[in-house]
Order: C-alpha cells, then sequence, then structure tokens
C-alpha cells in the first residue's frame, strides 16, 4: 500500500476517472459494496421497483379489485389524451406553473435586486422574506384560505368591499388565483436567497466600469448582473417548475380539493385521486410514467445548467 | 455599492418593506384568528386587532389536534429522515469518490437517475411497495413458480404469501423520503474538494478505509452535515402527501395531517380561531430554526441544489 502513489503514467491516467478521487483506496470490490448497500436497497424497495411497478402498470388494465388484469399495449396512455378531462387537467397545471414562475421569480428578482442596493437593514429583511421556507405547503394553503375566505377572509371582505364577487368554493378562476398566489408566497423566498448570492458573486469591479460609461444601477442591473445570473435563473426556472408540478399537491388539498369543477386539478393531484380514490390503477400508472418523464427531463435540464455553471464560472 | 443614490436607497427600501409586509400578512392575520372567539372570529368585517383568547385558544388546538402525541411522531419522522438520510448518504458518497470498483460508475448512476423524481409522481406503486414490502420477493416466487416447483418436487401443494405491512409505522414513513440522491451528490461534491494529500497521509500511517473516514473525512464534513440537516428537518417536518396516505391510525399523524383536521368545512362550525392557533403551533419548530439557525440555512439551501 504505502509508496504505491507513484504509479506508471498509464495506471495514473486510468485512476482519474469521472469523480474518482486520485488518492483512493484501491480495488477491493468488498468494502465500497458494503458501504452503497443502505442506499442502494432503499433506492430498490423505494425508487426502482415502485417506478417498474409504475411502468408496468400502465400497459395493463385492471379492475379496482386487481382480479381481472389484461395487457393492453398504450391504451390507458390513448384513453388519457382522448379524455377531457385530462385535458383540462394539463391546461391548469400550465397555467398554474407558468403563473406561479412568473410571479415567484418577478418579486424574488425585484427583491434581490433592492437587497443588493442597500446597506442597513439588510439581514432583518432577509429574515423576514426566508421566513415562508419554514412554513409548510399545506399550512400556506391554509392561511391563503382564511384571507380569502368568501365568508369570514378579511381580504375577501377588502374585495366585497370594492364589488367584487369573490368566490373561489364557486368561481374556478378565483380558485386558480388562490391556489397561485398560496404557491407564489411560500416559494418567492427560495428564487430570492439564490439571486441574492448570485448578486453578490457580481464582481464590483464591471459595475464601476459601466457606471463610469454612465449606466445607470437600473440598465447595470439589466445589462450586466442579469446575464450573469442567467444560469441561476435558468436553474430557478426548472425548479420552480418541479415545485409547481409536485410540491404544491398539499395546497390544493388543503386548500381546494382540485375544485370547484376541475378548476385546481392540477396533474400530480390527479393522479392521487384517480389512484387512490378512483382506484383506476392502470389510468394512475400512465400519468405516473409521464410526471417521472417530465421530472427526467427536467434532471437532464438541471444537469445542463452544471455544465454551464462550470464553464462561465457564475 | 457604486454610487450613493438617496432616491433610489428610499425606493430600495420601500421594496423590501412591502416584501417583508406580504410575507407577513397571513401571519399576523392567523395571530388575529388565533387569539378572538368563535364568534368574533365570524364577524364581518373581522378585527383587525388582536382579542384576548390567544393562550385559551392555543390550548384548546392542542388537545384538538392530538398535538402531544403528533408532535412526537413529527419530530421522530422529521429527525429519522435527517440522521437516515445523512448517513446512508455519507457512506455510499465515501464509497463512490474514495474506491476504484468494477461497478462504480454503474452504482453512481443508479443513484443519480432518482436525483430529482420526488415521491409524488410514483404515490401508487411505492405506497404498494410499503404496504407490503415484500411483494417483489413475491413477485421473483410467482415468476419462477417457486410453489409449483415444491409441489412437484414434494408432491404437496402449497401457496406462498408474503407480507411486510408498514403502514402505520415509523419506518413506513421514514425509509421512502430517504429514497433520493440530492444528499449523496452534496457530499460527494463535498469530498471531491477534500485535498488529496489527506488521504495519502492517512494510508502512509497505515490507517485503514473506515479509520480514515471516521477520523478525517467525517469531522471535515460537520459544517455541511450541519447544513443539510436543517434542510432536511424542515423537509421532515413539513411532510403532506406520504403522511397523508400512510397514517390511517389517528395516533401515527403527523402535526401537519392533524391540522388539516382542524380546518372548518363547510359543514361544520367555522372554528377558523382554533384552526389558525394550530396553523401558528405547527409552523413554530421549523420556523425558530430557520430564524436562530440562518446562516447555516442559507448555506445548506444553497448547497443541497449545486
Amino acid at each position: 500500500m504505502a509508496g504505491g502513489f507513484r504509479a506508471p503514467v498509464k495506471a495514473r491516467r486510468r485512476e482519474q476517472e469521472a469523480g474518482l478521487k486520485r488518492a483512493n483506496f484501491g480495488d477491493g470490490p468488498g468494502l465500497p459494496t458494503l458501504l452503497l448497500l443502505p442506499q442502494l436497497l432503499i433506492l430498490l424497495f423505494f425508487f426502482f421497483i415502485p417506478s417498474l411497478r409504475a411502468l408496468m402498470q400502465s400497459v395493463l388494465l385492471s379492475d379496482p379489485f386487481g382480479t381481472n388484469v389484461q395487457f393492453v399495449w398504450f391504451d390507458n396512455f390513448k384513453m388519457l389524451f382522448a379524455s377531457s378531462e385530462y385535458r383540462q387537467s394539463i391546461a391548469v397545471t400550465f397555467w398554474f406553473t407558468v403563473a406561479q414562475n412568473v410571479l415567484t421569480l418577478g418579486s424574488a428578482l425585484v427583491l434581490a435586486f433592492a437587497t443588493d442596493r442597500i446597506v442597513r437593514g439588510r439581514s432583518i429583511y432577509r429574515t423576514i422574506i426566508l421566513l415562508p421556507y419554514a412554513i409548510a405547503p399545506a399550512i400556506a394553503g391554509i392561511l391563503w384560505a382564511f384571507l380569502f375566505n368568501p365568508a369570514v377572509g378579511p381580504l375577501a371582505q377588502v374585495l366585497h368591499g370594492f364589488g367584487i364577487a369573490w368566490d373561489p368554493n364557486l368561481n374556478p378562476t378565483d380558485a386558480l388565483i388562490l391556489v397561485t398566489l398560496a404557491a407564489s408566497w411560500k416559494h418567492i423566498c427560495y428564487d430570492y436567497i439564490f439571486l441574492v448570492v448570485g448578486l453578490l458573486a457580481v464582481p464590483v469591479s464591471l459595475m464601476e466600469a459601466a457606471a463610469v460609461d454612465g449606466a445607470g444601477p437600473i440598465r447595470r442591473f439589466v445589462s450586466i448582473a442579469l446575464p450573469m445570473l442567467g444560469p441561476t435563473i435558468f436553474f430557478l426556472t426548472v425548479m420552480n417548475f418541479i415545485y409547481g408540478f409536485f410540491e404544491t399537491f398539499a395546497i390544493i388539498d388543503a386548500v381546494t380539493k382540485g375544485g370547484p369543477a376541475g378548476a385546481t386539478n392540477i396533474l400530480v393531484y390527479k393522479v392521487f385521486v384517480d389512484g387512490f380514490v378512483n382506484l383506476d390503477l392502470g389510468s394512475s400508472a400512465a400519468q405516473s410514467v409521464l410526471l417521472m418523464s417530465f421530472a427526467l427531463i427536467c434532471t437532464l435540464l438541471q444537469f445542463r445548467y452544471f455544465d454551464r455553471k462550470v464553464n462561465y464560472g457564475v | 455599492m457604486v454610487e450613493r443614490s438617496p432616491v433610489l436607497s428610499m425606493i430600495c427600501h420601500a421594496i423590501l418593506i412591502a416584501g417583508a409586509l406580504t410575507v407577513c400578512i397571513p401571519l399576523y392575520f392567523a395571530f388575529v384568528a388565533g387569539s378572538l372567539t368563535v364568534a368574533e372570529v365570524q364577524k364581518v368585517p373581522l378585527p383587525w386587532l388582536p382579542g384576548s383568547q390567544f393562550f385559551d385558544n392555543l390550548q384548546l388546538a392542542w388537545s384538538k389536534g392530538n398535538f402531544s402525541r403528533t408532535f412526537t411522531n413529527s419530530i421522530v419522522v422529521a429527525l429519522g429522515i435527517t440522521a437516515g438520510k445523512i448517513a446512508v448518504s455519507l457512506l455510499s458518497a465515501f464509497a463512490i469518490t474514495y474506491f476504484r470498483f468494477r461497478y462504480r460508475m454503474l452504482a453512481f448512476w443508479l443513484i443519480f437517475v432518482s436525483l430529482m423524481l420526488p415521491i409524488e409522481v410514483r404515490i401508487v406503486p411505492t405506497f404498494e411497495a410499503v404496504a407490503n414490502a415484500a411483494l417483489p420477493l413475491q413477485w421473483l416466487v410467482d415468476t419462477l413458480h417457486l410453489a409449483d416447483l415444491w409441489g412437484w418436487i414434494s408432491g404437496h401443494d402449497i401457496a406462498i404469501a408474503l407480507e411486510w405491512n408498514m403502514v402505520n409505522t415509523y419506518p413506513g414513513l421514514i425509509l421512502p423520503l430517504i429514497a433520493s440522491a440530492t444528499a449523496t451528490f452534496l457530499f460527494r461534491q463535498f469530498f471531491l474538494t477534500v485535498p488529496d494529500e489527506l488521504c495519502e497521509a492517512a494510508r502512509l500511517d497505515g490507517a485503514s478505509p473506515l479509520h480514515f473516514f471516521w477520523s478525517i473525512l467525517l469531522p471535515l464534513s460537520v459544517p455541511n452535515m450541519v447544513a443539510l440537516a436543517i434542510i432536511l428537518f424542515l423537509f421532515g417536518w413539513n411532510q403532506y402527501l406520504w403522511p397523508l396516505l400512510f397514517t390511517t391510525d389517528k395516533d401515527m399523524a403527523t402535526a401537519v395531517i392533524a391540522l388539516k383536521g382542524l380546518i372548518p368545512r363547510s359543514d361544520s362550525e367555522p372554528a377558523w380561531n382554533i384552526a389558525m392557533s394550530g396553523a401558528l403551533l405547527t409552523m413554530l419548530p421549523p420556523a425558530l430554526v430557520v430564524l436562530l439557525l440562518q446562516r447555516w440555512f442559507i448555506k445548506g439551501l444553497i448547497d443541497s441544489s449545486k
């Protein structure tokens, strides 16, 4: 073992495989297998087997009791895209995530810009704005459901005062606005902190040079800071989509339960309802498979972000 | 700060105050509603100043939400997820960065495929996996026709039925949420930055791999572990979908699920004061973590998504 570091050039090159330390513990397969075992076992039971079963179920048709199972090729997927309910769910998810993304990223950019410009009170503002991260999505939903509750909510009463017939229990648009607000309120802090940290990395010398050339603070933000934040913004957009697609389940379930008339029935909520309430396992599995493909695309996009981050050093 | 611009500074302060107010308004009204009586909370317009029932409502919410039990469950689940995920990830990250073995890249990809697939996308099959963790073995038994084989060999007909139900247990709540690669990725990135000389020196001194891991790598990883622990604790405490499916027994519910039972539905008494007190109670532990450990929390947030 000792003294074995000056290996021939060829062997040393082989040692520098991707993500392997140059100084490593060599070849023995026993110990690393043992070290990997807990993670691989957990992944096998709770990730790979469930994912495989979802893939299998998505091409099977079974009755709710699982007694009669048939292989139906892609019928489950065809039926999904033929159902107006699923198409509505796609549209709802699309508008919900896009609105949430714009609202979240927009507010976070403005707040991060403001934070970067001031000196006094910075940490106090930051502490308060970060607070929603601690609050469970379900609780964020409940807080907003109360604020805009048509009977008792203080903000709903303000809206009624202006003559707006606000009622998220009956009006689909109101319901969608309500869950979008709650989801964005909960998530602005995430985008915000990444942008604040990202802005700290913008070189002061660049800003000073631009100022000497006569660019004002807003012009500098738009023309220098924003492009340098590009990879971060890209990363945050993908993360916002992941959040909007999957983590907002709790908000929907606690506030609207997908209603009224399917107006907030986002895709992940529909997987849950079809799988656990309607017991339509084939359809639910097919929806799971589609969502997994979407998440995989997001993962690949994120890896692209890692590359760009390394290349441009932001 | 490149130049001084008092007007812009004022505008920036105004923007930040507006942001802070947006964060605080829902919390303030939760506090106001939580301090009113049931009759007061139904008044139109709702009083904008707190009433006198704050502590009585807290007490009522605590007993109605079975919080002495459900808080314990939440703490066990959150700490279990935190400790479990960190332990499992440290070991596997150590294995794939510090050892050269045949299936290293395969193990790497098996782990990282799970990086961003949240449990929400595969709830039904994961539920089945946890409701009967022996299912894959059963599947193997069935596909290989082991029962028939045995019947053929021994002349006795048997049925092989395996079951291992984890519904309403702590492992059932904890293990599926450990199954993702984020933490492994974080520790891998960190290990790659640890100077090679440390490992070389340890090997020269005759330290075994585990000794090196325990006495050198682990102490170096403490800051990363703390930062990650905070994020994982928040993640665990705020779980919703999984505990919702998995706790048919009320005594196994987590605090967030118990809180859901306090929200008034259209057919019940609109006791929003109790619901809001419960909401404040349930968000208190994670809020304290974020407020008191803010520097670590931000580090964890940024690190865990790199």
